[in-house]
């Protein structure tokens, strides 16, 4: 079977810096690949080579076993891929449902079909489910900027599976959310991966949550992939012990 | 919330009724005043698409309603008939827009403001040096107006009209998914991109769309002056009309209503002070901002909001 996600040897560079320096992962459909390393290694520019968010300097992504490269982020999302950003990205003007139903009208129809067709797109009550399972109901009418940050953090998340994508990448989820909202994080990601077969890759510097939810983790280094593999073994990893896990 | 909510509509709906009334109380300069109006608001209404709801700094906004105004006197010269003029104004200010958007792709913000001045400043010059087409400086006299609507306040009422159909439309825009994907575009592209919005395509028509109502505005102010030539339409006018959506609020549904209104109105009622009056109006501009950097209806928002009462009509989609 062809894996949904394949980089092959990518590269990005900014000035002399080697943010990405010769990355060849595979993501296979229904996986959870946990992606670790220390603050600047190039995880989050990773992510923006692999979704045309900036170009990289050299090397191929393929999704579906078809050339990607350098496709526009909008058109990467239409095939089903859909992510989040390291900080927050809400629209804070919009209320909360507005936000959902933002996050998949581009998926409902054509762009002249939506223009004279309902003002919800009809993702009114996909919205309201999506808002029942992240626990944001009564928040449904604020206005998203006035939320707190673990709720606008969990509104992020929750647009990110508005459409329905077959893969997301998450940068961050747990950063900056609490303890009790973690776990509740995680159980819904599972749950997510489990019902829907979703498939996702997650950055995360909270060891537990990445390392209890992954199947697979990458550990990457000055921009390059210096281990792979089942969580537990790249716990004790020699080379990731010294270079992230450290003390 | 939503900055164009029922409300906004049914207040904007209330102004045009008024208008349409008047003129049973009103001299005939006050007509022509109030015709001004309908026009100024169709071409604020336009800048407040592009800029306010889209996010697209434009200072080319006078160079549509130019283009509108010029292809409606010269064709009409040649006895087409308004509605096809009207038609032919829209649809070549659309196109013409959706060029002017393409450099809004690369630049923006300060840039692309010169940008868009520059293109303005170009037309001025076309209209100005191009006298085998345009007149030049002597400009197009005798414009005709419809046979229908020939009297001033038959023609005020058309203009009504006009902008009442430009409201309705562009309010049932804004609340469609297409304005939520204008507005994502204002707040947010890089994350609007990732949800699938066509950043590119969106840019485009914000540009487009806002200059086709600048086109409309053209086609009825050609008319209503019956004579035109190049100075209305420089860059003192994009910057006027810049300055009726910002004062209003830029993007908020009603807010090129009220920047009109003041835009007609302030320039009358401060004759009395003769050449200090720009300066006196620019004082003005400039407190209104200080103030409130919403514009009248950020301010409105906020007293109410103050007062306990429901905070927001800055209601987006
Ligand atoms: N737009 C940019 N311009 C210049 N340098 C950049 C840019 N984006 C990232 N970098 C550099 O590339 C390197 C990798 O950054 P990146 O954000 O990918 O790291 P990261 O692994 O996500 O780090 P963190 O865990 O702190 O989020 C860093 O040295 C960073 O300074
Ligand atoms: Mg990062």
């Amino acid at each position: 079977m062809t894996p949904l996600l394949q980089a092959h040897d990518l590269r990005r560079h900014f000035g002399g810096v080697q943010a990405v320096n010769g990355i060849s992962v595979t993501v296979n459909a229904g996986e959870i690949l946990g992606v670790i390393g220390p603050n600047g290694s190039g995880k989050s520019t990773l992510f923006n080579c692999l979704l045309g968010q900036i170009a990289p300097s050299g090397g191929q992504v393929l999704l579906d076993g078809r050339d990607v490269t350098g496709w526009r982020p909008c058109d990467l999302n239409r095939l089903g891929v859909s992510r989040t950003f390291q900080l927050l990205q809400v629209f804070p003007q919009l209320s909360v449902l507005e936000n959902l139903i933002l996050a998949g009208q581009e998926h409902v129809g054509s762009r002249i079909g939506r223009l004279f067709g309902p003002r919800d797109a009809g993702l009114t009550a996909s919205a309201e489910r999506m808002l029942a399972r992240f626990r944001l109901q009564p928040l449904a009418h604020a206005r998203a900027g006035g939320l707190s940050y673990g709720q606008q953090k969990l509104l992020d998340i929750a647009m990110a599976f508005m459409a329905g994508p077959r893969l997301v990448l998450l940068d961050e989820p747990a950063g900056g959310v609490n303890l009790t909202m973690l776990g509740g994080l995680r159980d819904l990601l599972r749950a997510m991966n489990e019902e829907q077969g979703a498939t996702f890759v997650v950055i995360e510097h909270n060891m537990d949550f990445v390392m209890s939810l992954s199947h697979r983790v990458i550990c990457i280094a000055e921009g390059r992939i210096i281990a792979d593999g089942p969580p537990a073994e790249v716990r004790e990893d020699a080379r990731v012990i010294e270079s992230y896990l450290g003390t | 919330m939503a900055h164009s909510s029922g409300r906004s509509l049914a207040a904007s709906l209330l102004l045009i009724a008024l208008a349409s009334v008047l003129p049973m109380v009103l001299q005939p300069y006050g007509i022509y005043l109030l015709s001004l109006w309908a026009v100024y608001t169709i071409a604020a209404i336009g800048l407040n698409l592009t800029l306010g709801f889209a996010g697209q700094m434009s200072l080319a906004h006078a160079a549509f309603v130019g283009i509108g105004a010029y292809c409606t006197a010269l064709l009409g010269a040649h006895g087409v008939p308004f509605p096809a003029t009207l038609l032919a104004a829209t649809l070549l200010a659309y196109g013409v827009g959706w060029c002017v958007g393409y450099p809004a792709l690369r630049v923006q913000g300060h840039y692309l403001a010169f940008v868009t001045l520059a293109f303005t400043t170009l037309v001025f010059l076309v209209l100005r040096n191009e006298a085998w087409l345009t007149g030049g400086i002597a400009g197009i006299s005798n414009i005709a107006r419809p046979r229908l609507f020939a009297t001033p306040t038959a023609y005020l009422r058309l203009c009504l009209a006009a902008l009442l159909a430009v409201s309705l439309a562009v309010w049932w825009l804004l609340r469609s998914p297409w304005g939520r994907a204008f507005i994502a575009l204002r707040e947010n592209p890089i994350r609007a991109m990732s949800l699938g919005v066509d950043v590119r395509r969106y840019t485009l028509l914000a540009f487009a769309i806002g200059a086709a109502l600048g086109g409309i505005a053209g086609a009825f102010y050609a008319p209503l002056v019956q004579y035109i030539e190049p100075s209305p339409f420089a860059l003192g006018f994009s910057i006027n009309l810049l300055m009726m959506v910002v004062i209003g609020g830029a993007g908020y549904f009603l807010g090129p209503f009220l920047g009109a209104l003041i835009a007609v109105l302030l320039p009358e009622w401060l004759r009395f002070l003769h050449d200090v009056y720009l300066a006196f109006y620019a004082l003005a501009v400039i407190l209104l901002l200080l103030v409130c950097p919403t514009g009248l209806l950020g301010l409105s928002e906020r007293l109410l909001a103050q007062r306990g009462g429901r905070p927001a009509e800055r209601a987006d989609a």
